[in-house]
């Protein structure tokens, strides 16, 4: 789970990504992740800190809960959110993402989520 | 007043050497002035002989014979002498007494056409009434009565040609305020309209009407009356061409004056060269400030020590190979560390530092003896505590206390020889007179204005002379440069036309002035 992921599109870009699974928490009526999430084509991208390119309208995680379920996955802060247990994350609005992140009959979601501070440990792997 | 060099207290140790170098300019500046004109004292004038020499008469006769016909002979053209048909004061008849030899010739031309002009004026006025009184006078009894058709014809005629009267005077009967070079060009072109029209005119009606003795005589009146028209026509014609043309601006103009790079932007029409050059110099009398040999010295003596010092010796043998030289002693020079920039950077400190002083000094000296006056209104002033002064006698009291602030603060500022004493106290009093403040008074003094606040014989520029690569009757173009030169300095007059502006619209409905507000949600999963 830990092993990055180096994808090959037939356009030969490479896009270091992770697939983390986090088990969803209950407490008490509700389903908790512990993180939380900034950004979507409704927002405005020049106010996300963690982006590197400020026109993305993707979603980033921009907090996370000490000892939460995200936290023991390995979620960071800062990393953006590709997928969702398949869904697509990057063309979505913030409340679009916000649901698909809290459906009542999922434990288990599987995001798949890239970093910047990933790319830079695999270039340098690479490179040695 | 005195005219012993100031001392002043030291600042650094490049005060000690600018003012040894200001006693040298001074000394120089002294020397340079004696051929012009005396400092100060108007009782004696040597003078500033305006002799215009035959290079800068560009015109050839030819034009200028043909220009004498000229139907607009308010404003002949012979060669440039700047500012000259104003009134004459009291100190100008020595000069004048002076000029007269010389300028004697210009005169005459310029008389004579504006006699020739006036006479084909009143010639081509009077050709219509000719019209109509001829047939009376020599065939009336074989005449046809006419009746209320000519009479109308009669009023009109009269009323159109005192119209055109009117307008002629409007139009051309000004007082010249230059001399241009070459001739006017669509003068020349209207005058020549108008001779060649009237002159067809009298051909047939010499032809037609005189040797046949037509009897038809409501058409020789309507014949007259067309005649008018088609002078009032070219009266339109005229102003369409020497005014109204020129009038939206085409080109911009910079104007650079050669001495100190003082600069201006004009704007012009359609215009030709000599007339823009008119333009330019009628607008450097009021826009640039005057031209003030003293304060060229510094730059000259920097630049005569840079070279200074280093010698050339031929090493190789005999051989003067001049160009050598000279670039040998230019690299050496620009590779010797010299520290020139330093002196320049301080004393240019040192100087504004003391200038402002001198200018403190001088603020509160004014203010405190302009607090010394006070107006009498005029009830007071039958009931006179004491004497009583006129403004003149006042600014007499009242001089004396700023008289030294003043003189030291010119010569910081090297304007001492714009300002006589004589000139300050008719200042003062004008000031008093009109209930200035000391501010307004000072206003002169402390800068320098523009050089028709001076009297005439510190201007050093009233003659003129155009130097252009073009014919100066063509018209300007873009990129068209042209020096108007005069004995100290020249201005050098650049053209750029203004360019072509595309303007394109743009409808912003009202109601389309919509927001949303930046929206930077955090939701916690």
């Amino acid at each position: 789970r830990l092993l990055p992921v180096v994808t090959t599109p037939s356009c030969l870009l490479f896009s270091f990504q992770q697939r983390i699974e986090i088990h969803k928490l209950r407490q008490g009526d509700n389903l908790i992740l512990g993180f939380s999430i900034g950004g979507g084509i409704d927002q405005d991208p020049t106010q996300n800190p963690f982006s590197e390119d400020k026109t993305d309208k993707g979603i980033y995680v921009t907090r996370v809960t000490e000892g939460g379920p995200a936290e023991v996955a390995g979620l960071q802060i800062g990393d953006k959110i590709m997928q969702v247990n398949g869904w697509d994350m990057t063309m979505v609005t913030h409340d679009q993402a916000r649901k698909r992140l809290t459906k009542r009959n999922e434990e288990v979601v599987r995001l798949l989520v890239t970093r910047q501070s990933l790319q830079k440990a695999v270039q340098q792997s690479m490179m040695s | 007043m005195s005219a012993a060099m100031d001392t002043e207290s030291t600042y650094s140790g490049y005060s000690h050497y600018s003012g040894h170098s200001k006693k040298a300019h001074r000394q120089g500046r002294d020397r340079h002035k004696s051929p012009r004109s005396k400092d100060g004292s108007r009782s004696e004038k040597s003078v500033t002989i305006q002799t215009p020499p035959a290079e800068p008469l560009l015109g050839n006769d030819a034009s200028r014979v043909e220009e004498g016909q000229d139907d607009n002979w308010g404003e002949t053209t012979t060669a440039i002498t700047g500012t000259s048909e104003h009134s004459i004061s009291q100190e100008d008849i020595a000069r004048i007494s002076k000029d007269l030899e010389d300028s004697v010739g210009l005169d005459c031309k310029r008389y004579l056409g504006l006699t020739v002009a006036a006479v084909l004026g009143l010639l081509v006025f009077l050709t219509p009434i000719a019209f109509i009184l001829l047939p009376q006078i020599l065939w009336r009894d074989d005449l046809e009565p006419c009746g209320t058709v000519c009479e109308g014809l009669f009023i009109s005629v009269a009323f159109k040609l005192i119209i055109l009267l009117i307008g002629t005077w409007a139009l051309f009967f000004r007082q010249p305020k230059a001399d241009i070079p070459r001739v006017f060009v669509f003068r020349a072109l209207l005058l020549v309209l108008i001779f060649l029209f009237v002159f067809s005119y009298w051909l047939f009606y010499g032809v037609r009407i005189l040797d046949s003795k037509d009897t038809n005589y409501q058409g020789i009146v309507q014949y007259a009356v067309s005649l008018v028209d088609a002078l009032l026509f070219i009266h339109y014609l005229a102003i369409v061409l020497l005014e109204l043309r020129q009038l939206q601006p085409m080109f911009t103009v910079k104007v650079v004056r050669s001495t100190d790079g003082e600069s201006r932007y004009y704007s012009l029409g359609h215009l030709s060269i000599q007339r823009a050059a008119l333009v330019v110099l009628e607008n450097y009398y009021r826009d640039f400030t005057v031209y003030n040999p003293a304060l060229l010295t510094a730059s000259k003596s920097r630049a005569a020590k840079h070279m200074a010092g280093l010698k050339v010796y031929n090493v190789d043998g005999p051989g003067n190979n001049a160009s050598g030289q000279s670039r040998a002693m230019i690299a050496a020079a620009a590779r010797r560390r010299d520290s020139s920039h330093n002196e320049l950077y301080y004393e240019e400190a040192d100087h504004e530092r003391r200038v402002k002083k001198r200018r403190a000094r001088l603020v509160v000296a004014v203010e405190e003896a302009f607090t010394h006056i006070k107006r009498l209104q005029a009830e007071e002033q039958q009931k006179a505590p004491g004497e009583m002064m006129d403004p003149r006698e006042a600014a007499q009291a009242i001089f004396p206390s700023m008289a030294r602030a003043l003189q030291k603060y010119l010569r910081t500022t090297r304007q001492q020889q714009y300002h006589s004493m004589e000139s300050i106290l008719q200042h003062l009093s004008f000031c008093i007179t009109n209930n200035m403040t000391p501010k307004a008074f000072l206003e002169r003094y402390l800068n320098p204005g523009p050089t028709l606040q001076y009297d005439r014989d510190r201007w050093f520029s009233k003659q003129w002379t155009l130097v252009s690569e073009e014919a100066v009757t063509s018209g300007l173009q873009d990129g068209v440069v042209f020096v108007l030169k005069c004995l100290d300095f020249s201005l050098v007059v650049n053209v750029k036309k203004i360019p072509f502006i595309k303007l394109s619209e743009e409808f912003i409905d009202p109601k389309s002035h919509k927001f949303v507000l930046r929206l930077q949600s955090e939701t916690s999963v």
